[in-house]
């Protein structure tokens, strides 16, 4: 791969919840249209470290600068910051109360300051590109897991961000449903969207991935591209790891 | 073996509830038994009220109520007075939940201050009986600050409603679900705008319910300003009493009125809340 622009730098990131050290001395670079796929045991800090890349979470020591902007807890710009990095959570977050349309509306309208027809025509085109544009005005709860996964995607992509989290999409989706989301992340993927993926879906990283991160214990073990990860893995912790989720 | 081969088990009958039970359980049984329960408490009072030689007059109640005459219907002074107390509930209702978002917000800011301010308000409020309150606020702040007996006793009702309205809000917020923070957040909105687009319209399912019992509250204690002679629908009565000196029949119309107010606001937000419900 070409190395473009690097968007996002952490540098020797520390987290603590109370005594818990959540991410110890995490060092990663995501390059411009570069597809990360991170994975690693339930525990490992995987979540944390990707909340902290949109001020979800804040990280206690380290340098993280995001689209050169340093993000901290003070940071003025982390509004800014949030437009240009989208989130995908694996609870979807739908506001219940609001149509699937004006999910998609709500943020560009009140945050960006967008006409409310610009952000339906840009709402409906990516509806359109999620495959679901006649689910517009339903409610959320209307909606299969799937569906509302979908439209997730759709509500992050309104906002036209440059970087796209993806926060374990699948893993609260019954599993007839988990293909229609991966679809249309690998479409998403085409586009040249950088993209940062916690997922355990390895035909999905085979697919996608351009480099593999695996955690461990708030710690990255292993960043490597597919090909050796997948069949080579330098250290012994990820191979057991892999044996075990790649086992069926 | 198919599912449709599977022998059904032959479930044994569950046993029936003991006799006693469903005889008392029974419609027309629990019917009667409310019937003489009330009339034993009506017969009660009645003969009670003749052996101090009551003298009952029912028949000039209704021109206490309303009456027509040439121009056709005249609210009463009764009426006049339900006016008066729904206005000054409605007033005090809308100032304490002003009030009760902002002491909520305040709770929820994580602010050390603002929390801390938040909570001794609470307190201060929650632990001073409501007629002090309005002694404080008619004797004592009256005179500081001009309050005549209209402002203190809206002011009063306010504050103290206040208090327990920003415990309903913020129980309501919380209610609401982190991801939806996390999400609004996630598209940059502020936290401003989180709470106004987000977060409270999805609070008001939860508020709903403890609402109306607060405005039924409020409009029921809305009767102690009499104590301070504004004029409303206690006041009013006592003043027909003073009159008339039919105090039974009109403690028991003012009652009636009271309820009827509150009952009908019961019944239409139960409605509401349905109506919410379908739309989630």
């Amino acid at each position: 791969m070409t190395q473009t622009a690097p968007i996002i730098e952490a540098t020797n990131l520390d987290k603590f919840y109370g005594d818990f050290h959540a991410l110890k001395d995490v060092n990663l670079t995501v390059h411009q249209g570069q597809k990360m796929v991170i994975c690693g045991p339930s525990g490992s800090g995987k979540s944390t470290l990707i909340r902290c890349f949109n001020g979800l979470e804040w990280h206690n020591s380290g340098k993280l600068v995001i689209d050169g902007i340093e993000v901290h807890e003070h940071a003025k710009e982390i509004r800014e910051l949030r437009q240009e990095v989208g989130m995908v959570f694996q609870q979807f977050n739908l506001f219940p109360h609001l149509t699937v349309l004006e999910n998609l509306t709500i943020g560009p309208m009140k945050v960006r300051r967008i006409g409310q027809q610009e952000a339906e025509e840009t709402a409906r085109k990516y509806l359109d590109r999620v495959h679901i544009p006649e689910q517009a005005n339903k409610y959320p709860s209307q909606l299969s897991g799937g569906q509302q996964q979908r439209v997730a995607i759709a509500r992050s992509l309104c906002m036209e961000t440059r970087i796209m989290l993806f926060d374990e999409p699948t893993s609260a989706l019954d599993p007839e449903m988990i293909n229609e989301v991966l679809d249309v992340m690998v479409e998403l993927a085409n586009t040249g969207m950088t993209m940062v993926v916690v997922t355990h879906e390895m035909g999905f990283a085979r697919k996608v991935a351009d480099t593999m991160v695996f955690m461990e214990d708030g710690r990255i073990v292993e960043t490597s591209p597919p090909d050796q990860f997948f069949t080579n893995p330098s250290s012994e912790r990820c191979r057991i790891f892999l044996d075990q989720i790649l086992e069926h | 073996m198919s599912l449709t081969e599977t022998p059904m088990l032959k479930g044994q009958a569950l046993p029936e509830r003991p006799a006693i039970q469903r005889f008392f359980g029974s419609v027309p049984v629990s019917v009667t038994i409310y019937l003489a329960v009330i009339g034993l408490i009506a017969w009660g009072s009645y003969t009670g009220a003749q052996n101090i030689g009551y003298n009952w007059q029912w028949y000039r109640i209704p021109q206490y109520l309303y009456s027509f005459t040439d121009d056709g219907f005249q609210p009463g002074e009764l009426l006049i007075g339900l006016g008066a107390t729904l206005q000054l509930s409605i007033t005090a209702f809308v100032l304490a939940s002003v009030l009760g978002l902002l002491v909520a917000l305040l709770r929820l800011s994580g602010l050390v201050i603002g929390s801390a301010v938040a909570v001794g308000f609470l307190e201060f409020i929650r632990n001073i009986p409501l007629l002090v309150l309005l002694y404080l606020f008619y004797y004592v702040l009256g005179p500081i600050f001009g309050l005549d007996r209209y402002a203190a006793s809206i002011l009063t009702l306010a504050v103290f409603h206040s208090a327990l309205i920003s415990e309903i809000l913020r129980a309501g917020i919380n209610a609401v679900a982190q991801g939806q923070w996390e999400a609004a957040k996630s598209i940059g909105m502020t936290t401003s705008q989180t709470y106004r687009y987000i977060i409270l319209p999805q609070s008001v399912r939860f508020m709903l319910p403890p609402m109306t019992g607060e405005v039924v509250h409020l409009i029921k204690s809305s009767a102690i300003v009499s104590v301070i002679a504004v004029a409303e629908l206690t006041t009013f009565g006592r003043n027909i009493i003073s009159d008339t000196y039919m105090s039974f029949e009109i403690w028991f119309t003012v009652a009636m009125v009271y309820m009827v107010v509150t009952l009908i606001l019961s019944v239409g937000v139960s409605y509401l809340e349905r109506r919410y419900d379908v739309d989630q």
